[in-house]
């Protein structure tokens, strides 16, 4: 088995969805929680709070510096993560569509380096 | 006493077979590949002394096969996986004939996979399964060697690391994943249409690969007949000067007759089946054409009526500007023009050379000539602009149109 991390790619600036439809979608993503669950390929899922909440640390001179805000700007910022167990890309994929249409957002699937 | 053109036809028709073998054997591509330069390269020195063996290809997976695991048993420090293989496949298992079938199919489908670049699919599908050299498909598509290097190096990374998987996908997914293979075999055929006959023969290869493997896929035995149709015409589609000779101008004595007998009879085999693809009404389009002993002998009502399927399954601007080369023949140039002119293919040339033969039946001769000079500004080849520009001054009194069974639509 291999690990697969599924991020959930957010637009920044963007008009958050209304109440109820907010509440649809985390059903569905508790749903696909569920089902990654039951399917034994659930390591790891959660959102996050925007990059306004952020902090980097920044290691100088063997010290570290403390800054505000996030480590870079961009249109588009990392929403929420989701680690999971699949046997191939194929199967990470379609893990990955699931959440794409569960969370309305697009979704980047990454390989973890093989642990031997 | 067999030479070295035995060797090199051998490599070209099973190169491919060996590497989909050895990937099963290995699980890695680069040392599946080593493994079958490796053994061809035996094969060069032995060859010429002991005559080709009954079975080349048999002897090449086994030699290839037999490399490898001495070299992996050579270098301990090879990762878990190779050891795996080794202890698996000893080294004198038989080759297995059933299981080659599939291993093709499967690599091919590990090349066209969508996680990868469409231009990767095509490098590494020409690379894998079809043995050219990085140089080859370098030259075909104009790109700098190194780059196309570089590549395939990422390609099979990522195959490697993200673990795209060596299999036929499953029946569910099949029909999603079958399009972007024909679509990879289609694009080299195209490739070579404009630039390269060799693709084009590559392309024709690959597709009767795909035929012989999926022969219940009716979309695949449908872009065999249309590669094969419209590879039919190649003998005629220049002149003596290179300069492009449309289809209704061409001397069609000069067609492959074997290649369309081939193609129709395709073409049939697959509408029998009733699942009419875009590659099937292509083919159903060039059959009709190969058909007609003359140009004016053309059935253009039948070949309206497959456009208008065409735009039903597969909508596009490049197939409503072909329909519209087909209604000016049914319905006269004035109708044409009207479905020619609410189309957006601004900079394509083709829809200019379609608009400046419109005219010129139109009698708007002026406009014509500056829609001639348009189109011919815009052509990718020098033979295509040589033969616009044979228009725009007049010379010559046939009409060019839009190749009808072209998706590029080349004006033929």
């Amino acid at each position: 088995m291999k690990h697969y991390l599924l991020s959930v790619v957010q637009p920044a600036g963007g008009t958050p969805p209304a109440p109820e439809a907010l509440a649809e979608i985390m059903r569905d993503v508790e749903a696909f929680n569920d089902e990654l669950r039951a399917a034994g390929a659930w390591v790891f899922a959660g959102g996050l709070h925007g990059p306004e909440t952020a902090t980097v640390l920044r290691p100088k001179d063997g010290d570290v510096l403390v800054t505000d805000g996030p480590y870079a700007e961009g249109k588009e910022y990392l929403g929420g993560l989701c680690l999971i167990r699949a046997a191939d890309l194929d199967e990470a994929l379609e893990w990955g569509r699931k959440a794409a249409l569960a969370t309305t957002l697009p979704i980047e699937v990454r390989p973890f380096v093989d642990q031997h | 006493m067999a030479g070295r053109p035995d060797i090199e036809a051998v490599f070209r028709a099973e190169y491919g077979r060996a590497v989909a073998v050895l990937v099963r054997f290995l699980g890695d591509i680069d040392l599946a590949e080593e493994a079958v330069q490796d053994a061809f390269a035996t094969a060069l020195t032995r060859w010429p002394q002991s005559g080709v063996p009954p079975s080349p290809a048999g002897w090449i997976i086994t030699t290839a096969r037999n490399r490898a695991v001495d070299r992996l048993r050579r270098e301990s420090s090879r990762n878990a996986r190779h050891a795996e293989a080794v202890r698996l496949y000893a080294p004198d298992a038989p080759p297995e004939e059933g299981p080659v079938r599939d291993d093709r199919l499967r690599l091919i489908f590990t090349c066209c996979h969508p996680a990868l670049a469409p231009q990767a699919r095509v490098a590494l599908t020409l690379r894998l399964l079809g043995g050219l050299s990085t140089a080859q498909i370098a030259r075909a598509f104009l790109v700098p060697e190194p780059t196309l290097a570089q590549r395939l190096v990422r390609a099979k990374a990522k195959i490697r690391d993200a673990g795209i998987p060596y299999r036929v996908p499953r029946a569910a997914d099949l029909p999603d994943r079958l399009s972007a293979v024909l679509a990879v075999v289609y694009l080299i055929f195209n490739e070579g249409y404009s630039s390269d006959a060799a693709l084009c023969v590559e392309a024709v290869r690959l597709g009767r690969l795909l035929a012989e493997l999926m022969p219940d896929e009716p979309e695949v035995t449908g872009l065999l007949a249309l590669m094969l149709l419209v590879e039919a015409r190649r003998p005629a589609r220049h002149d003596a000067d290179g300069v492009l000779v449309p289809l209704p101008e061409q001397d069609r004595s000069r067609w492959d007759r074997a290649l369309i007998t081939e193609g129709q009879e395709l073409v049939r085999r697959c509408l029998r089946r009733g699942r009419p693809g875009p590659y099937q009404i292509q083919a159903a389009i060039n059959a009709v054409h190969s058909d007609a002993p003359t140009a004016a002998a053309t059935d253009w009502r039948q070949i309206l009526a497959l456009y208008d399927q065409l735009m039903a399954v597969a909508p596009s601007p490049v197939v409503a500007l072909n329909r519209a080369v087909a209604l000016a023949e049914t319905e006269g140039p004035a109708a044409a023009l009207d479905l020619v002119d609410a189309l957006g293919l601004g900079s394509y040339h083709v829809l200019h050379a379609v608009r400046a033969d419109l005219l010129r039946r139109l009698g708007r001769r002026a406009e014509a000539v500056v829609e001639y000079g348009r189109a011919a500004e815009l052509a990718p080849s020098e033979a295509e602009r040589a033969f616009l520009e044979r228009r725009r001054t007049g010379d010559g009194g046939g009409r060019p149109h839009g190749d009808p069974c072209h998706p590029a639509g080349s004006p033929e």
